[in-house]
């Protein structure tokens, strides 16, 4: 029996596993001490907690637990990594380089540090959306602080070769930063094997609660250092002020141990699934991949269908179906995705896709169900597309002058 | 954001999609939007030589559930008004008519000049000379 809706945005944000939720709740009603009470029981309880969940959290990335700043956010992660190396080494330089593909907090973040008077460099990526390895090194100055990229996308799933990007790093002495927001918990990620010295992730897009993230800051080879932007009382090593998020933190540690147990069987299964899907929508004619078809999450595809726009197909089953559009037709700037268009997409494909993200409690028969119903919705708008008939009259529609609003 | 009820029946069940035959002289045919900003209508009229009556209308739409919704409605009310009357249709009252959004305005804009740019290629078919229209401003 389907239930519907069925949910197929996991990369915006899971469900929690129940059993974070049970893990979380005695935190609230409890064992509801302050993590930094030093002088009674309910404290010591909280703190032993926190202590439990940063060694799962740092055992799921190949850290140790003294390397863990717990944040509200992966938002927040980003903005103290980037924003705390630029002040902490402001006397090595000011120069940081990252890609044009990053999450909005990485690319807000920098564009903030240019108005500091820091200097950002966007590397563009290739039509597969990695970058290019040689035009990374090529972008380094002897001003260079701090090379920041995304471990995976969010809208196309690529992941990015960390472990080539981080030699290169290495041999100028430079610190890496990676979001890794979308990959923790779907792939291996092991901070040491990869070389990376700052980490940004959350803990709701790996089935744990919203609220709660990490930066993980390297303690040795090099022994990194960023400087708090929130002050208040020195929590976390002084690099993160505020109340620790108990129940958060403790929801965390168990969807990191959960996802330590099982990431590989999920990994394995949900897989199958995406490719089953995947390949039947790029079945349909005109149906194009985007992203590179190897270097990628497990969970995710994103697919555009030539000739619909992803908005108005999205209403065809988006009481039945959640997902995303790369199209934003709902915000006044009528700007399709920013990842899409780096890709070398023409507007018209980057109005026209759809990202389907699956999860840990995806079945097949809802697979099955959303292959027959975007089929049949991209058919059905293709016959009302006055874009599709000329196309099947073998008209260049390049060729037409458009009036443009 | 969540659709109207009115824009959701248009969209499931729109009225007068299709193609009249653009080379004839009592067609006139609006080619609207860009494919590049996520809206394409196209939208067709034929026009009774001896009334002036609009006797059918069609669509075709590449665009979200709004802009499916704005032509579909249009080409209702196109069908049996006269060329004078189909000019004055206003873009708010699609917008009223489907309860649209403020992002969503565009949609009705476009709509709108669609129907104009029918009634202009009938008449320029015809040997009458194109009706000069004022530019509405959208985003």
């Amino acid at each position: 029996m389907l239930n519907f809706p069925i949910y197929l945005d996991h990369n915006a944000t899971t469900p929690c596993d129940p059993r974070v939720v049970e893990a979380m709740l005695p935190y609230f009603t409890n064992t509801y001490g302050n993590a930094a009470s030093r002088n009674h029981p309910f404290g010591w309880q909280a703190e032993g907690a926190v202590d439990d969940a940063r060694e799962q959290v740092a055992k799921l990335v190949g850290a140790s637990a003294k390397e863990i700043i717990f944040t509200s956010g992966a938002t927040e992660a980003d903005n103290l990594a980037l924003k705390g190396v630029f002040e902490m080494y402001a006397s090595k330089g000011n120069h940081i380089i990252t890609c044009n593909i990053e999450h909005k907090a990485v690319l807000d973040t920098c564009k903030h540090i240019e108005k500091e008077g820091g200097e950002v460099t966007y590397l563009k990526v290739k039509n597969n959306g990695l970058i290019d390895l040689q035009e990374l090194e090529a972008a380094i100055k002897p001003t260079t602080i701090l090379i920041a990229i995304m471990y995976a996308n969010n809208e196309i799933g690529t992941i990015m070769p960390m472990k080539e990007i981080s030699a290169i790093a290495k041999k100028h002495g430079i610190l890496v930063f990676s979001d890794a927001t979308q990959a923790i918990g779907k792939i291996p990620v092991d901070v040491n094997k990869d070389g990376i010295d700052l980490m940004a992730f959350t803990a709701h897009k790996m089935y744990g609660p919203k609220g709660v993230g990490a930066l993980y800051v390297r303690r040795k080879n090099p022994r990194v250092k960023v400087t708090a932007q929130i002050d208040g009382g020195g929590h976390e090593r002084g690099m993160r002020s505020g109340t620790l998020n108990v129940p958060g933190i403790v929801g965390f540690g168990k969807a990191c141990e959960l996802c330590m147990n099982e990431m590989e069987a999920d990994a394995e299964r949900i897989s199958k699934l995406r490719d089953k899907l995947q390949n039947a929508l790029l079945q349909i004619e005109e149906s194009y991949l985007n992203g590179d078809k190897e270097h990628k999450l497990p969970h995710v595809t994103n697919i555009s269908f030539k000739h619909v726009e992803g908005e108005g197909l999205l209403m065809g089953f988006n009481k039945e179906i959640a997902l995303s559009s790369g199209s934003a037709c709902t915000s006044a700037s009528l700007e399709p995705s920013y990842v899409l268009k780096a890709l070398g997409l023409g507007d018209d494909l980057a109005h026209s896709s759809l990202r389907f993200g699956l999860g840990r409690f995806t079945t097949e028969e809802q697979i099955d169900y959303t292959i027959e119903q975007v089929t049949n919705t991209v058919n059905k708008l293709r016959e009302m597309s006055p874009l599709w008939e000329m196309y099947k009259e073998g008209i260049d529609l390049n060729t037409i002058e458009w009036a443009h609003h | 954001m969540s659709y109207s009820d009115k824009v959701i029946d248009h969209y499931q069940h729109p009225k007068n999609v299709g193609t009249l035959d653009k080379t004839k002289a009592s067609v006139g045919t609006g080619l609207v939007g860009a494919p590049e900003c996520g809206d394409v209508m196209r939208l067709q009229i034929e026009v009774d030589e001896k009334s002036g009556v609009i006797k059918d209308a069609k669509f075709k739409t590449f665009g979200c559930g709004s802009a499916i919704a704005s032509s579909s409605l249009a080409t209702e009310w196109l069908k049996g008004k006269s060329i004078d009357e189909a000019v004055t249709i206003d873009n708010m009252t699609i917008v009223e008519e489907l309860n649209l959004p403020p992002v969503k305005i565009h949609c009705s804009v476009l709509a709108e000049d669609a129907i104009k740019a029918a009634i202009n290629d009938y008449r320029q078919k015809n040997g009458l000379e194109a009706l000069k229209f004022d530019e509405k401003i959208v985003h």
